[in-house]
């Protein structure tokens, strides 16, 4: 099987986030896979180990993305492709994205695309559907368990808490929600290797896309921080009379109950 | 002819979700003079959920009964929607960022290579131009985004953000019930189990009681979920609670997990990991129980108790029935 993955780097859950000149400020910031991406590289490698076949873990970012390409290599992918866009693009959407990946992918013999459900920085979720209906591929999101079978793909997918079972015709494109899997540490023989194993870089130029091509729909005007929140007041006294204020206190001040 | 806005009304279990009201003052807001025209898709008899819609606000509602519509497929919805917006031209379309709205409409988006802004928690108009606002870094900052063409204004709006209006019984508009052949659908939905208790959608809650790994077992959260069927809410838990496996991860709130802005959080036995407080922190009111003083999720709560959970959320619940409290 052709295994695909889409991946992208993202601040590292543990960061605050600051904004300067109306951006993001980057600067020092721990970068990681981002977790729901982790799923779907375990689960691409799950799936090469039954089926056979090779793991390509692609992403759109900068140079220092290589560190997350290395990183899903050492977990067990087997190549990895970095389409670098630094050079020639400041500002993207989720267009730019998918378009990007469906130029990557053209002519490509693709049986399965896996990605995250959702990156926890944009966290739009857009770009694994808009790339499956650019690639004609039908398409299941927030998947939780996926069974491959004689070209059939057997999926439970989390419905806000429910559960449905769909049967779906390879080649498909699934995003990947918690519970599907309990994604691998790396361990330095896999690190070792990973360093072997080959990392395409290519640009816009190299899939004959220029700028104009991929301009953005919609744009970014400002990015601000939520108002602090002030420390709030604990109560003292008895734990009964405590309850008894806080009740008190919700209907009559917060007027919440 | 005057611009019109598409909502989608969207169904659970035949009833349609709060959300799809709050897609009516959505469309207000982009445009306050445009026909509100509505779509209710399913497979059965429509015309109930269609009234509710013009009852909040739709002007006209467009119906689409279906066997292949009976579950959700983003196939499916997708025919049916661009079917409709190929025949109406609407100028703007909103609809809830649920499951299902954020499935069905990136795919329209990239079909017909369309700007989409998901998950908005506020519109404002500046100029004629429609500013949208989002949660980014699960609501540790926020963006504004606007469409970049004249085009289509396209959004999915995260529910309990924008107040829906008033429903007004009196109400009358045109509802149509509209023939589309949903065909050649690729996926097949075999089964849906619902694990989903009762009660309150957790993303649509106006309260959440959320617990901890300090609840310390699955039956530890039964006063949780009798604290939130006494006050009409629902209960969510921290990824702590999940992994231990106190309960499903469909409860998690956080950075993974649900982002939910409820009017009150009461976060009982959680220590306030940054990632759980990404996920509540743009709660109206934050009430923290739990037995470490010095616990982070102090800093973010209106208003804390120090204390044994297990001995304050009887007492809790006690006194709500006395008071008598009833939240709907």
């Amino acid at each position: 099987m052709n295994i695909y993955v889409l991946l992208k780097k993202t601040f590292d859950t543990e960061e605050a986030i600051s904004v300067s000149g109306n951006q993001i400020d980057e600067s020092g910031a721990e970068f990681i896979i981002n977790p729901y991406d982790e799923y779907a590289v375990e689960e691409a490698i799950q799936q090469r180990d039954k089926h056979g076949g090779t793991v390509t873990v692609v992403t759109i970012g900068d140079e220092d993305s290589e560190k997350q390409l290395r990183t899903a290599l050492a977990m067990g992918a087997d190549e990895a492709v970095l389409i670098n866009t630094s050079d020639d693009l400041d500002e993207g959407d989720q267009f730019t994205t998918a378009k990007i990946l469906e130029t990557f992918f053209e002519g490509k013999e693709v049986d399965l695309i896996l990605a995250g459900n959702v990156a926890i920085d944009e966290a739009s979720g857009q770009v694994g559907p808009r790339l499956a209906e650019r690639l004609n591929m039908p398409f299941i999101t927030t998947i939780v368990k996926l069974d491959i079978e004689d070209g059939t793909a057997e999926i439970e997918k989390d419905l806000e808490g429910d559960l449905e079972k769909i049967d779906v015709s390879l080649p498909v494109l699934v995003t990947c929600q918690q519970g599907l899997n309990e994604p691998r540490y790396t361990s330095l023989p896999g690190i070792m290797k990973a360093k072997k194993k080959p990392l395409e870089q290519l640009e816009l130029d190299d899939l004959d896309l220029d700028e104009d091509d991929v301009e953005a729909k919609t744009a970014t005007i400002s990015i601000f921080l939520p108002p602090k929140k002030q420390a709030g007041r604990i109560l003292v006294g008895e734990t009964g009379e405590q309850v008894k204020e806080l009740v008190s206190l919700l209907s009559s001040e917060a007027k919440v109950i | 002819m005057s611009e019109k806005i598409l909502v989608i009304g969207e169904l659970q279990q035949g009833v349609l979700r709060k959300v799809s009201y709050e897609t009516i003052a959505a469309a207000k807001q982009l445009n306050a003079n445009a026909e509100i025209l509505a779509l209710v898709l399913g497979d059965g008899d429509l015309q109930h959920p269609a009234e509710e819609m013009i009852h909040y606000g739709a002007d006209r509602v467009i119906t689409v009964s279906h066997a292949n519509l009976s579950n959700y497929t983003s196939e499916g919805y997708g025919q049916v929607i661009m079917e409709v917006m190929h025949d109406e031209n609407p100028s703007g379309i909103i609809m809830g960022h649920t499951s299902v709205g954020k499935d069905v409409t990136p795919k329209i988006a990239s079909r017909l290579e369309l700007g989409l802004i998901s998950d908005a928690v506020a519109i404002e108009k500046e100029d004629d131009q429609v500013i949208f606002t989002r949660p980014i870094y699960s609501g540790k900052a926020f963006e504004k985004k606007v469409m970049k063409d004249e085009g289509l204004l396209f959004a999915t709006i995260r529910p309990n953000n924008i107040s829906a209006l008033e429903p007004d019984a009196s109400r009358t508009g045109d509802i149509i019930a509209r023939e589309v052949d949903v065909k050649d659908l690729r996926t097949i939905v075999k089964e849906v189990i619902r694990k989903k208790t009762e009660g309150v959608d957790l993303s649509e809650a106006k309260i959440v009681i959320a617990g901890g790994r300090g609840v310390k077992s699955a039956e530890g959260f039964n006063a949780l979920y009798e604290l939130a069927d006494l006050l009409g809410g629902a209960v969510g838990a921290s990824r702590g609670a999940c992994d231990a496996d106190y309960c499903d991860y469909s409860l998690q709130i956080g950075q993974t997990g649900k982002v939910v802005t409820p009017d009150l959080y009461i976060a009982v036995g959680i220590s306030g990991a940054i990632q759980h407080m990404a996920g509540m922190s743009n709660s109206k009111v934050i009430v923290a129980i739990n037995s470490d003083e010095e616990a982070n999720i102090f800093k973010m709560a209106d208003y804390g108790i120090v204390g044994d959970l297990f001995e304050v959320l009887p007492l809790f619940i006690e006194e709500l029935k006395l008071q008598g409290a009833l939240v709907s």
